[in-house]
């Protein structure tokens, strides 16, 4: 068994580190061979965890596939290394008030959101314009200097930092709002507008921004459109693909694609833009964004609900939608241990104090007519409370209470990872179909045990569950965390669910997209990316290692 | 429209007194437009008994010593034994409605109200009171008037089951003729202004530009 272990974890390796090098040509890692041995040793794999207790040595060993690639992943040393002629160059493009060489400054910058990632970049460049970028990139791709877009750092698969010492370009400088049409709602802006800075500026017009998550204080709109954010409202407003109506593009050579149309349909040959929304930055950089946006409507309703098992909060699901029809605008669950841990740690009391159900639900309208809007949540209520679905809940009465119960939703990513207080945390976030979404919870809590605590929230209304596995620390080389990886991916997998919703896949899962797509789809991507990027500069290590 | 949160504490802590046993009936009542039958279905949510509503052509001529006026006129009919009002409105932030109505029913009043404790034998109330120089503990006798500040409670959320029943709860409409209360406009609001918008900073480049500012633009030195 030994023997046969350490035999793929070499082959495992020299697969990954570097190109093959009969394919010259190609730039792209050659990692089928790799997959192929993935594949056969996990099945294998999963074989032996049902035999052997974690833990033992030789286990450790053998899971040298699972782990993320964090610990695998070598320094492609076709990238150049920087030097002072470089810098000098840059420094030409973006001047003095562009170029970061401060540690502190570069130790923020090089850090995720969730303190998991750390890379270590010498540099960040902060481009005033489109142009700018382009020079960027053009430069960037001549020498081989490898390249990380950074928005608002605020992703949580590791995509927005360097995994060793690709320069930063962040596009936070590049936060103008360029115009915005009041009849068609069209809001056309650069890539590094804060999505609540948007927002705002849409309120005061009467519109809104169709996309809402906890990170809007500090996510740009270049990295919500990069990684296809799906966030609170995707069940009312659709998803960015949707959304956005047209995106100027940096491409890696530094051609400037200029596709920002502000036209609400235009059928006019291939829709390019798609590809760069949820690209992750690895196909483009993107500097501009077109959006339609809804208009703001005043009646908004949010309930707090608890209900008892997960059966019911499906069929909660089916009478809101029929009930609430066209003014529900975001469905969304928390259980009881993910709750008990925010009301601990966030300083916010409990909605419910009398309440001691397993599932807790937040469900809000947002309609044109209040009094209409209150006689359909009047109705709603009154139906699942005789139907016994809800046990307890509340209405929020105001506006206070409407933000608390939002902040009780969102503090698993705005209060509890940033400030250390729910230890480390391993998220995954999975598209799974509703009716299996909570067995997945259950089956590894039973699997860890009391070794780390399984937290679940999510879209319930999109079938995303939010899973979030809090320890000491980060430590893969800890035994419960065996339990969890790759067996949460083949689980997935295994019921024709996604491994990343709308997280994306950016380091963390950069080895994971087999699970959720096939290798035909897997061999078009990596074609479309040695297309767009031949030397490979944009965002390396991520999306498709 | 929402509630304001110093009343809020005071139905908050109306309803604790009622669960104590030491009041029968908590009678929740707002004064305007139309609007405040929905505040009043808050106050009904959170477990009021019933709400009354004193109905105004226009909220915004309700200056406190109006309000008190009608509030005496109604305690006259209802006959409570304590008044519990927020200790001010978040609109007009005049602190005032609390003390003229004491002054005008005669009764004693305890304001600012971070503790409130009804006598065994309903007879006397004793208020913790926060003032400049910390706690004044104070007893009164009953009827009397309460203010309720920040730290006395945390109002609870209005469950489910309690927003049902308030739909069946009544609210009994009056109009202060009804009441026989003139309204005057004994105050006369000459001008309301936004503060002066607080100028952006300016980020300066180098330390060098900083002193430069702060020597000809600023005028430090």
């Amino acid at each position: 068994m030994n023997k046969r272990c350490t035999l793929l974890t070499r082959l495992s390796i020299r697969a990954r580190s570097t190109g093959d090098e009969e394919n010259s040509s190609s730039t792209t890692l050659d990692t089928s061979r790799y997959t192929f041995f993935f594949h056969e040793f996990s099945l294998s794999f999963q074989n032996l965890i049902a035999r052997v207790s974690p833990g033992k040595k030789w286990l450790e060993n053998c899971r040298a596939y699972s782990v993320p690639a964090s610990s695998k992943v070598v320094r492609d040393e076709r990238f150049a290394t920087l030097d002072d002629q470089d810098i000098k160059h840059f420094s030409g493009i973006v001047g003095s008030k562009g170029l970061v060489v401060d540690k502190d400054e570069l130790e923020v910058a090089n850090t995720d959101w969730m303190r998991k990632f750390k890379g270590s970049a010498q540099l960040l460049l902060r481009p005033q314009s489109s142009n700018q970028v382009a020079e960027i990139l053009k430069y960037s791709s001549s020498r081989r200097i490898a390249v990380v877009p950074q928005g608002g750092n605020t992703g949580l698969v590791g995509g927005s930092v360097p995994v060793f010492d690709e320069v930063i370009v962040n596009l936070g400088a590049m936060n103008s709002i360029i115009s915005f049409d009041e009849v068609s709602g069209i809001l056309i802006c650069e890539a590094g507008c804060i999505l609540e800075t948007l927002d705002k500026f849409l309120a005061d017009k009467g519109f809104m921004f169709p996309l809402d998550l906890g990170a809007k204080g500090s996510c740009q709109i270049g990295g919500n459109v990069s990684t296809n954010a799906g966030g609170l409202r995707l069940i009312r407003y659709g998803s960015l693909h949707g959304n956005i109506l047209g995106l100027e593009v940096v491409l890696s050579d530094g051609t400037i694609l200029d596709m920002l149309s502000s036209l609400r349909k235009d059928n006019t040959g291939y829709d390019l833009k798609q590809l760069f929304i949820g690209a992750e930055g690895t196909l483009g950089v993107v500097t501009k964004v077109a959006v339609l946006t809804p208009q703001k409507l005043p009646s908004v309703n949010v309930g707090f609900l608890a209900c008892t098992d997960y059966t019911s909060c499906q069929k909660m699901l089916l009478e809101a939608r029929k009930h609430l029809g066209e003014v529900l605008s975001a469905f969304e669950f928390i259980d009881s241990f993910a709750l008990d841990m925010v009301l601990k740690h966030s300083g916010h009391r409990h909605p419910l104090p009398d309440a001691k159900e397993k599932f807790y639900l937040l469900i809000e309208t947002t309609g044109s007519n209040q009094s209409h809007d209150k006689e359909k949540l009047d109705n709603f209520v009154e139906t699942v409370l005789t139907q016994g679905l809800v046990v307890d809940g509340t209405i929020a009465q105001d506006n206070t209470q409407i933000s608390n119960f939002w902040h009780i939703r969102e503090a698993w990513f705005l209060q509890l990872p940033p400030l250390g207080k729910a230890g480390a945390v391993y998220k995954y976030d999975l598209s799974i179909p509703i009716k299996d979404l909570y067995n997945l919870v259950e089956i590894l809590r039973e699997r860890l045990g009391g070794l780390a605590t399984v937290v679940a929230y999510g879209h319930l209304g999109d079938g995303n569950l939010h899973l979030n596995i809090s320890a000491p620390d980060y430590d893969e080389k800890a035994s419960f965390f065996f339990q969890i990886e790759p067996f949460v991916y083949e689980w997935t997998a295994a019921h024709k669910g996604s491994v990343s919703a709308e997280h994306g896949l950016g380091f963390m899962k950069a080895h994971a997209i087999h699970y959720s797509r096939s290798p035909e789809t897997v061999e078009l991507m990596r074609k479309m990316k040695a297309m767009l990027d031949p030397n490979g500069i944009l965002n390396p290590y991520k999306v498709i290692a | 429209m929402s509630m304001n949160p110093f009343c809020e504490i005071a139905v908050e802590e109306a309803l604790r007194i009622k669960e104590a046993g030491r009041a029968s009936e908590v009678v929740v009542v707002s004064m305007g437009g139309e609007q405040c039958v929905e505040t009043i279905r808050t106050g009904l949510a959170m477990g009021a008994d019933r709400g009354l509503h004193v109905i105004t052509q226009d909220s915004s001529s309700l200056f406190p010593l109006a309000v008190a006026k009608l509030l005496q006129a109604l305690v006259s009919s209802e006959q409570p034994r304590l008044l519990l009002l927020g200790k001010q409105a978040i609109d007009d932030d005049c602190n005032q409605t609390g003390q003229m109505v004491a002054g005008l029913l005669g009764w004693p009043q305890a304001t600012f109200a971070s503790k409130v404790s009804i006598s065994d034998d309903k007879e006397s109330v004793c208020v913790e009171r926060e003032v400049d120089g910390g706690i004044e503990t104070i007893q009164l006798q009953l009827p009397a008037v309460v203010t309720a500040d920040l730290r006395l409670n945390t109002p609870r959320y209005a469950t489910l089951p309690n927003i049902m029943k308030a739909k069946k709860k009544s609210i009994q409409r009056v109009t202060p003729e009804e009441l026989n209360v003139v309204i005057g406009s004994d105050l006369e609001v000459l001008e309301v202004t936004e503060p002066p918008k607080r100028k952006a900073g300016v980020m300066v480049a180098s330390v060098d530009e900083l002193l430069d500012k702060l020597k000809n633009e600023a005028r430090v030195f």
